[in-house]
């Protein structure tokens, strides 16, 4: 009966709906132009002239020397070492959360988005509380005899700080294919003479790639380009891409090379991306990066 | 009968509940090696469920499932010597064609020309050689099917389970596919256990058919069985079109039924026993009033192709009757009923509830049949 009552009722494309629908659009085209086009032909620009607005490549020149390249591999590593763990973390809790009956499942995301409800200074500073010499953690340890250890300003602090902040954006992508992935398919692989964890290597993993491959997008970018945590929770002792962006606008005043630092990160964002999504190319829907 | 008596399953006093309601409520079945075995009922009538007990996906509340005469209520699906093909074929998306049939042989550590050799018997015997590189996204339903079922058959399963495998192909693919199916099954002599709500493929594929309904078996037995001998007016109604008629048996063939006597072959029923008579729309003559057993209004007239459907009214109980001969909507005719048209079945819980066609209309039938296809379990 809903069958055939759903395509009685599928309208018929007029051509007043199409003009709409053209219409509909502009709003985002306006927005795209203004807030996102138009600022990355700034960027692009400002990376290419110096301070009296005259051509150069001197700013890009200057990113491919020892210092930014420093920089430039430190960000990569610590942004690599968090995304693997958001992963590690990530995709179990993923897979645990899609299995749950529906009304858990709901709790579950909730309890996993409440952390973003609140605000990433306050989040990162609630960590230095936890993580200070004199900290809750360190407290907790003294009374057992242990430590105090050095928690703060170290690397491990910093991927931390990257973990804690960008594990939702994990776990979302991943939750969102494996809830979709058909129980059939399970049940299938079982038929078949697959054993509990040939199933998840041979059919879970595989069909839940796209959602990896958004979610570690979705992690290593603001990973890579972050400023704040690195400098609350490294102590400045892990100058990151994004610091050096920040001082090129607030100390060094210079935007051009700040522009340049960006258009070369945003590049070689790009170029990742495109291989990433060679990984999920045929595999149907289900990520977020189309 | 002609096949193996060795008995594969049984099905012994299952009984399955789900959220406090039972689906099946004591089933027992028994599964002949060789034999196809079709499981028809409507939407929710526990065929589906009696289909995943058998295949290890379920485990039943309580009652036994023999395997060669050994239990195997909590043997896993990946233990038991059976295979399915689901209803929406569940294929892997992740990979092609001939890795989705090699799935279940590379398991088992097969792999190289051997291997190969098995795919390409398979894809053969599906009638889809060249498909091994194809991505399953770019096949058709009907494709997806033969690859759902080559994928099952290579494991050389003894027992294959078809969970509606039909149910989302067009009218035309349906019938190749039938008959596609049943000389698979013929040729390969592994047990089919098939499930449906298509009364017609039923009918047409089955060596035995079991009719369900409120999570009980209604009848068991042969397509002709199950058409000609109805045991109730639920099965009478379901499998075919039938005129379902308040009787009384008189005596031992002979029964009374819209106010007349009638010769029937039937016998063993108590005097003056009330009972359901089933007659079936094609087995009705139309003849002229003064030759009519009984007579009645024609009101309403539809054409079929190679019959016409007419509803008539005989003292308010509307009959439906399949006849090639044209007849006037509103016309007054005469009916001619044999004695082994007449069937006639004990009362049950579904007397009264079937087989008068005031209410029939094409388009109410059309309705339900898309709503049994849409909603399965």
């Amino acid at each position: 009966m809903t069958g055939a009552r759903r395509q009685r009722k599928e309208p018929k494309k007029s051509v007043a709906v199409s003009l709409l629908s053209r219409f509909a659009a502009a709003p985002h085209v306006v927005w795209s132009v203004l807030f996102i086009l138009i600022p990355l032909v700034f960027v692009a620009y400002y990376s290419f002239t110096d301070r009296d607005f005259h051509f150069t490549f001197e700013n890009i020149a200057a990113f491919f020397t020892p210092k930014y390249l420093q920089i430039l591999w430190r960000s990569v590593k610590l942004a690599l070492i968090a995304t693997a763990v958001c992963l590690l973390i990530g995709y179990p809790a993923a897979y645990y959360i899609a299995r749950a009956d529906a009304k858990r499942q709901k709790i579950l995301i909730m309890l996993i988005m409440l952390p973003m409800w609140m605000n990433f200074l306050i989040r990162t500073y609630a960590w230095m509380v936890i993580l200070q010499d004199t900290g809750i953690l360190n407290s907790a340890l003294g009374t057992v005899g242990i430590g105090p250890l050095k928690l703060m300003y170290t690397e491990g602090a910093v991927v931390l700080g990257m973990v804690y902040d960008y594990l939702p954006y994990m776990i979302m992508p991943i939750y969102s294919v494996m809830v979709k992935l058909d129980p059939r398919l399970v049940e299938a692989a079982y038929d078949l003479g697959c054993t509990p964890v040939q199933v998840i290597r041979k059919v879970v993993i595989p069909q839940s790639i796209p959602g990896v491959v958004s979610g570690v997008m979705m992690v290593f970018v603001p990973s890579i380009s972050t400023f704040y945590i690195s400098q609350k929770l490294g102590g400045g002792n892990f100058y990151l891409i994004g610091d050096a962006i920040e001082t090129q606008v607030y100390t060094a005043n210079n935007l051009h090379m700040a522009a340049a630092i960006s258009l070369v990160l945003m590049i070689i964002l790009l170029a990742g991306m495109f291989v990433m999504n060679r990984f999920s190319d045929d595999s149907a829907g289900g990520g977020l990066i189309p | 009968m002609e096949h193996g008596a060795e008995k594969i399953i049984v099905l012994q006093n299952i009984v399955k509940s789900f959220d406090g309601e039972q689906i099946l409520k004591s089933i027992n079945l028994e599964i002949r090696d060789k034999e196809f075995v079709t499981l028809l009922g409507p939407s929710g009538c526990g065929k589906t469920t009696t289909l995943r007990i058998i295949g290890g996906f379920e485990t039943p509340d309580s009652g036994h499932v023999f395997f060669d005469g050994k239990i195997v209520n909590d043997v896993p699906p990946y233990k038991r010597p059976v295979n399915t093909v689901f209803q929406k074929y569940a294929l892997f998306q992740h990979l092609n064609v001939f890795e989705n049939i090699a799935f279940g042989p590379r398991l088992r550590g097969e792999k190289g020309a051997a291997l190969t050799a098995k795919v390409h018997e398979m894809l053969e015997i599906v009638n889809l050689k060249g498909f091994e590189k194809r991505s399953i996204s770019t096949l058709s339903g009907g494709q997806q099917q033969r690859v759902a079922i080559a994928r099952a058959l290579i494991n050389h399963p003894r027992v294959l389970l078809l969970d509606e495998p039909l149910g989302a192909l067009d009218l035309k693919l349906r019938k190749d596919m039938q008959i596609e199916l049943k000389n698979i099954q013929q040729r390969t002599g592994i047990t089919f256990v098939y499930v449906t709500h298509d009364q017609e493929e039923a009918l047409s594929m089955s060596d035995t058919v079991v009719v369900m309904d409120n999570g009980e078996i209604q009848q068991i037995g042969t397509p002709q069985d199950i058409y000609n001998e109805p045991t109730n007016a639920f099965v009478a109604d379901f499998i075919g079109e039938s005129n379902i008629l308040d009787g009384q048996m008189l005596d031992d063939y002979y029964v009374a039924f819209s106010g007349k006597r009638f010769r029937c072959l039937d016998a063993g029923f108590a005097k003056n026993e009330p009972v359901d008579v089933v007659v079936r729309p094609e087995d009705v003559d139309v003849v002229s009033l003064e030759r009519g057993m009984l007579t009645g209004v024609v009101s309403s007239v539809t054409f079929k192709g190679v019959h016409y459907e007419i509803i008539v009214d005989i003292g308010g109980f509307k009959w439906m009757i399949q006849t090639t001969d044209y007849v006037e909507n509103g016309a007054a005719i005469g009916l001619y009923i044999e004695p082994d048209a007449i069937h006639v079945m004990k009362k049950s819980e579904f007397s009264g509830k079937f087989g008068d066609y005031s209410s029939f209309s094409d388009e109410m039938d059309h309705l339900s049949d898309v709503e049994e296809t849409e909603e399965e379990e």
